[in-house]
């Protein structure tokens, strides 16, 4: 199944101008952990789908309301003359397209 | 020594509006302070380059005009920053303008104290030199090189300057660039309460009703602090706080979840506890601030880049659209060719909607081409007439580029509007979004108070 169809919240944005923050909100706990143990779900897979380094990927959970949060670094700093996402709100895929 | 501090963020940014109700409500009970956040990064470097605000003078007027005078009969402080979007000085300035517009209207007198946030370059050469700029949050290497291109370079203060302008007696400040917290945490700092609560509860409170649902950046929230807690509630009677809507507002536009910088230290929110308190509010409790270990301020600058003229057109003609490569790849032929003698400085980009133009080239090529395409084409070069003129010979060639199996021989493109090409204006990067390190040396932001 993809991401994006197991997330109820599949959303990116800016973390300031030089990073993107792509939350995956869960309704329920089997498909948080699911996701989180999933051998398709690792820095260097998301790296490779963002076309960067797997030590600037973080993924960082929110068991509190079953949230992943993914920050990847922007290819182009936003709103800079290669940018094409000023706000970063369209980057959630190729994510979302990732087989857990 | 207060006991509890109660304050109204008046929404999540200023001139994005909040309803009048909201504030009804909230003067309903004892205020001591009034803060809205007026700065954001987020529209991208323009703002902070050309020093205008990304939100229009006239929301701002609204969203002032309403509160100013309420804030001025209950003599409560009422706090503004970072002042007209990016916090720069022509933001200052501009907000100050509207400010004074209000005070003719509604005949208000007023002290304001303006705190201005602006780098002086020979500063930045000098910090640069001595190694003092460092990357945050993904920026790349700091380049010495950028900083005479810089326009409007800031820093972003924090509690220390606001808390010394609320000591003067003012009774607006108008902050340039500030830390978003400072706006609401210097007051209660001020007053003694604990900086890790302040802070966690300022995070909060300068999105307005963003941690609500439904959510709104355009309404108020009122805060309640106290020693051991604080208690946020939405003014408004249709929105209101969970414990859930809460905790989820630290994933907003932040690298972490369970903690954010500020120059104060760390603020740690993985002890935090959200507990709903009655129908609409939420207590917080157990934020703790770790101290940080240096000083250090973030520096905000964009750089110019040139001007921008793009044009706007669709493709309905299968072939065209599947073709789209090499019109591009012709159109860089024909312009190089026809530009030559002219400028050999500029760059052009392709923007396909519809086909990779979000994505850019990261994913694989659709195989399923759409039905119709849209094509920006955008020109950057050292001015606004040269920018013009690539712009212009790249919409004509493309207009007219020939590709093989071309059965539309007519044209390319539907241009919906006349005339098909617009100007973008001066283009910026953020080239300055760094920290320095303050160790042995001080910055003052020293207000200056302005009767109205």
């Amino acid at each position: 199944m993809k991401l994006y169809d197991i997330a109820f919240v599949c959303r990116s944005k800016n973390a300031g101008p030089f990073q993107l923050t792509v939350d995956l909100m869960f309704s329920d706990r089997a498909d948080y952990d699911k996701v989180l143990r999933s051998p398709a779900f690792t820095p260097e897979k998301i790296a490779l789908l963002y076309r960067t380094d797997a030590e600037k990927v973080m993924i960082k959970p929110f068991e509190r309301i079953l949230t992943i949060k993914v920050v990847i670094p922007r290819l182009h700093g936003s709103g800079s003359p290669d940018d094409t996402d000023v706000y970063g709100s369209q980057q959630h895929f190729p994510l979302g397209n990732l087989e857990i | 020594m207060k006991e509890e501090i109660r304050y109204l963020s008046l929404c999540g940014m200023l001139g994005y509006g909040y309803a009048r109700e909201s504030l009804d409500n909230a003067f309903a009970g004892e205020l001591d302070f009034i803060g809205v956040d007026a700065g954001s990064t987020d529209p991208g470097p323009y703002y902070l380059g050309s020093g205008i605000g990304f939100v229009k003078p006239l929301q701002v007027k609204r969203d002032l005009s309403l509160v100013l005078k309420r804030a001025l009969e209950r003599k409560i402080p009422f706090i503004i920053g970072s002042a007209g979007g990016s916090g720069a000085k022509p933001h200052v300035d501009s907000t100050l303008a509207i400010l004074k517009e209000i005070a003719e209207e509604q005949q208000l007198h007023f002290k304001v104290a303006v705190i201005y946030s602006d780098l002086e370059k020979d500063f930045l050469i000098r910090a640069a030199a001595e190694n003092r700029i460092c990357s945050c949050g993904g920026s790349p290497a700091f380049d010495p090189e950028v900083i005479e291109r810089l326009c409007n370079p800031v820093a972003q203060f924090g509690t220390e300057p606001i808390i010394a302008a609320l000591q003067s007696g003012a009774d607006v400040i108008l902050a340039g660039r500030c830390c978003d917290t400072a706006v609401f945490a210097s007051y209660p700092i001020m007053h003694g309460f604990p900086a890790g609560l302040a802070l966690h509860a300022a995070k909060i409170a300068e999105c307005g009703a963003l941690c609500a649902r439904p959510v709104g950046a355009n309404d108020s929230l009122v805060v309640t602090l106290r020693k051991d807690s604080f208690t946020i509630e939405p003014p408004n009677p249709l929105r209101k706080c969970t414990p859930d809507s809460v905790a989820a507002h630290s994933l907003y536009e932040q690298p972490d979840p369970n903690c954010f910088y500020e120059p104060e230290g760390m603020i740690d929110m993985r002890h935090s506890n959200f507990v709903q308190s009655g129908e609409r509010a939420v207590t917080v409790s157990g934020t703790e601030l770790v101290p940080a270990s240096s000083e250090t301020m973030k520096l905000e600058g964009a750089a110019f880049c040139g001007y921008r003229s793009i044009t706007i057109a669709g493709l309905r003609d299968p072939v065209a659209v599947a073709s789209l490569d090499a019109i591009e790849e012709g159109v860089r032929a024909a312009v190089a060719g026809n530009i030559k003698g002219i400028t050999e400085d500029y760059k052009l980009r392709f923007l396909r909607y519809g086909v990779d133009a979000v994505g850019g080239r990261l994913e694989d090529p659709d195989p399923h081409l759409p039905r119709e395409a849209a094509l920006v084409i955008e020109a950057i070069a050292p001015t606004q007439v040269l920018a013009d003129t690539v712009l212009s010979l790249a919409r004509s060639s493309a207009l007219h580029q020939a590709f093989p199996n071309r059965k539309a021989t007519a044209g390319n493109l539907a241009f919906p509007f006349s005339p098909s090409d617009f100007h973008g204006g001066a283009v910026y990067e953020f080239a300055l979004y760094h920290l320095m390190d303050m160790e042995g040396i001080s910055l003052e932001f020293k207000a200056q108070l302005v009767e109205i």
